[in-house]
């Protein structure tokens, strides 16, 4: 069986016409004054989903969040949880929580008390609140902490207080704004997994908003791309890396060469385009992309090779000159500035640790790819 | 850089200090005279302080005094803090601007335009001057001192500890009173210190506002002041000084200890 990227997904109910769909964004709109944060906008997501909201600063994607969590009104459109339509149900009602990107702990609190707080709000009985509190803690790794007060502990040590407070209460949705933001990137990745196994464990329906794309990639079942308030696209990580929509979701997820040109010939989503400067790439995706249709051809680095000599065989290869190389330890970069002064970024995996044929600075060099090595673009 | 003990830097250093402190030296010094005259020096006494003890009429006022400052900067406090939150919370009413301005009008408005307002206010509608009209007196000049303590504190306060407490399952009300409250109640605590305290030494305004057998502790000493100094005077104002110096010195040291502890917890912290 082939799939796109290298994971196999059994969990995919965006798949499955039959599946319920426990969030639903319906053509939702939100401005502020005359500033439109978000533009009619429509998403849906599944019950124990770990989804992501993936965006540049003010794109809109805190302010779905926070209309999730009920501190702002849409100003058109409707949100639906379960079914049942959130507009005016105050966030201290709705069955979510979430978890603050400045954490938001009670200074004034200990670390148990916090824990607590939504608990006691509920008029839970004593005993269960401790015994939740204990759980919690030690879910998070931080029992020896309880009687300590925020300030107290390290950056890495709020965090996940703050963590266990906005899971206490066992909310039907976890909302996460950007929770590893204020983490250096060791702890950031170790996290990352954390947060994906306490998802597994406890079942809940995650939603993260995060402008981290490899944030995105590592932790989310899928990932919607936002722009100007507008969704740009929605799509597993893997599709989202290796079949981006548009040229706005390849430039924006990982690095990418692209080749703007015109289909010059196809059929069945095989095709040629010519890119007006001697240049004619033969690719197999070219989906339903018309004859003379102003397309771009984008490649990922990793995808292109690069060597001394032409490869025998090769539907594409172009001849050009090494004009940068960046040795990263796993992989090198090569920039190759190709003959029509297009740069073109390719990057090798270190496999061995000899290199039979090295390159350097001004080779001759020739980058060549696989017909079904990149994508065509008509957005 | 080590400070260099010129003749220049101690001279001004002493001018210094003496401008600041020798009034009040020679005020203590002289609280313990034993003679009568006070710019004469008869020998070291403490039977003024006795005496003072026996002075009704300055136990009275110091008594009033304590009252009116108690109750109008606890009206103040609750009133002043209550601006605050509207003026940094509601930010576009309309005439924002107009109240802001009225309410830190009375920082800069002369001390003696607010008393006779006031005076002309309670005549008006027919107050009786007396414990009453000072307390009132007192509460419209201190608010706005506490609005500014308690504004200045919550412009830098994180509304996502709000957020957060109501997403937790907290009504707006109970937010405030759990999460607010607490965490501005340090400002709060100095507001309401600094309206006691400008209440306690206010001379113009009680002045103004006051009536027959509601003589604060300032309008008392400045009458007999009038009818000249006794080293009673002295004493009284020492005691003031030195409740004064000591509510100071435990405020800073508190301070001073706090944030050493605060200080080595995070660094306690950081290192895990």
């Amino acid at each position: 069986m082939k799939s796109l990227g290298s994971i196999r997904r059994d969990f995919a109910p965006w798949n499955d016409p039959n599946a319920k769909p426990y969030i639903q964004f319906d053509n939702v709109t939100k401005k502020f004054g005359d500033f439109t944060a978000v533009n009619n906008l429509s998403l849906t997501i599944f019950e124990r989903e770990f989804f992501a909201l993936l965006g540049a600063s003010g794109c809109g994607k805190s302010t779905l969040l926070r209309m999730l969590a009920g501190f702002e009104e849409p100003t058109a459109g409707r949100i639906l949880l379960d079914g049942q339509d959130l507009r005016g149900i105050p966030p201290y009602r709705r069955p979510v929580n979430m978890m603050f990107q400045s954490y938001a702990l009670f200074p004034h609190m200990t670390v148990e008390n916090n824990i607590a707080f939504g608990l006691k709000q509920d008029g839970m009985p004593k005993p269960e609140i401790a015994a939740r509190v204990g759980e919690m803690l030690k879910l998070v790794k931080l029992e020896q902490f309880a009687k300590r007060k925020p300030h107290q502990l390290s950056g890495g040590q709020r965090q996940r207080v703050a963590l266990a407070r906005s899971v206490a209460k066992r909310p039907k949705v976890l909302l996460l704004d950007e929770p590893l933001g204020a983490l250096d990137k060791k702890l950031r990745e170790e996290t990352q997994f954390e947060l994906m196994d306490l998802q597994q464990s406890l079942g809940l329906t995650f939603v993260v908003v995060t402008h981290d794309q490899e944030e995105a990639m590592t932790m989310a079942d899928r990932i919607a791309i936002i722009d100007k308030g507008e969704v740009m696209q929605v799509a597993t990580p893997a599709e989202v890396y290796e079949a981006p929509g548009s040229r706005f979701v390849a430039g924006f997820v990982g690095n990418v060469n692209m080749f703007e040109g015109k289909i010059a010939r196809g059929d069945a989503g095989a095709a040629s385009i010519d890119t007006g400067n001697g240049i004619t790439i033969r690719t197999e995706n070219a989906g339903d992309a018309a004859i003379g249709a102003a397309v771009a051809f984008a490649i990922r680095p990793e995808k292109i090779k690069v060597s001394s000599k032409k490869p025998d065989g090769a539907v594409n290869a172009i001849e050009g000159e090494v004009y940068d190389i960046a040795y990263l330890g796993d992989m090198t970069v090569y920039h190759v500035r190709l003959d029509d002064g297009h740069v073109v970024r390719a990057s090798t995996m270190n496999a061995a640790r000899i290199t039979e044929d090295p390159l350097s600075w001004n080779d001759r060099a020739w980058v060549s790819f696989r017909p079904d090595a990149g994508v065509v673009l008509t957005r | 850089m080590n400070p260099t003990w010129s003749r220049f830097n101690i001279t001004s250093i002493v001018l210094g200090f003496a401008f600041l402190y020798l009034p009040i030296v020679l005020l203590v010094v002289f609280s313990f005279n034993e003679s009568k005259l006070v710019t004469v020096w008869g020998g070291f006494s403490t039977k003024w302080y006795v005496s003072l003890f026996h002075n009704q009429g300055l136990m009275d006022a110091t008594w009033v005094t304590a009252r009116v400052a108690v109750i109008s900067a606890t009206v103040a406090t609750v009133l002043g803090t209550l601006a605050a939150l509207t003026l940094t919370r509601y930010t576009r009413f309309k005439g924002r601007m107009l109240f802001s301005g009225m309410v830190f009008a009375p920082l800069v408005m002369p001390e003696v335009i607010t008393g006779l307002s006031l005076l002309l206010l309670f005549v008006a509608v027919g107050l009786d001057r007396g414990f009453l009209t000072v307390t009132l007196a007192h509460i419209t000049l201190t608010m706005c001192f506490v609005a500014v303590v308690v504004q200045s504190r919550l412009m830098t306060f994180d509304r996502s500890l709000e957020e957060a407490a109501m997403d937790l399952g907290a009504p707006p009300v109970k937010t405030f009173f759990q999460i607010t409250l607490p965490v501005i109640m340090p400002a709060i605590v100095s507001g309401w210190m600094l309206a006691f305290t400008l209440s306690l030494d206010d001379l113009v305004i009680a002045s103004f506002t006051s009536g027959p057998g509601a003589t604060t502790l300032p309008m008392k000493i400045y009458s007999q002041v009038r009818l000249g100094v006794t080293p009673e005077i002295n004493a009284a104002c020492t005691i003031l000084i030195a409740v004064v110096a000591v509510g100071v010195i435990i405020a800073s040291l508190a301070n001073k200890r706090r944030e050493v502890q605060r200080q080595r917890d995070e660094q306690a912290a950081q290192r895990g």
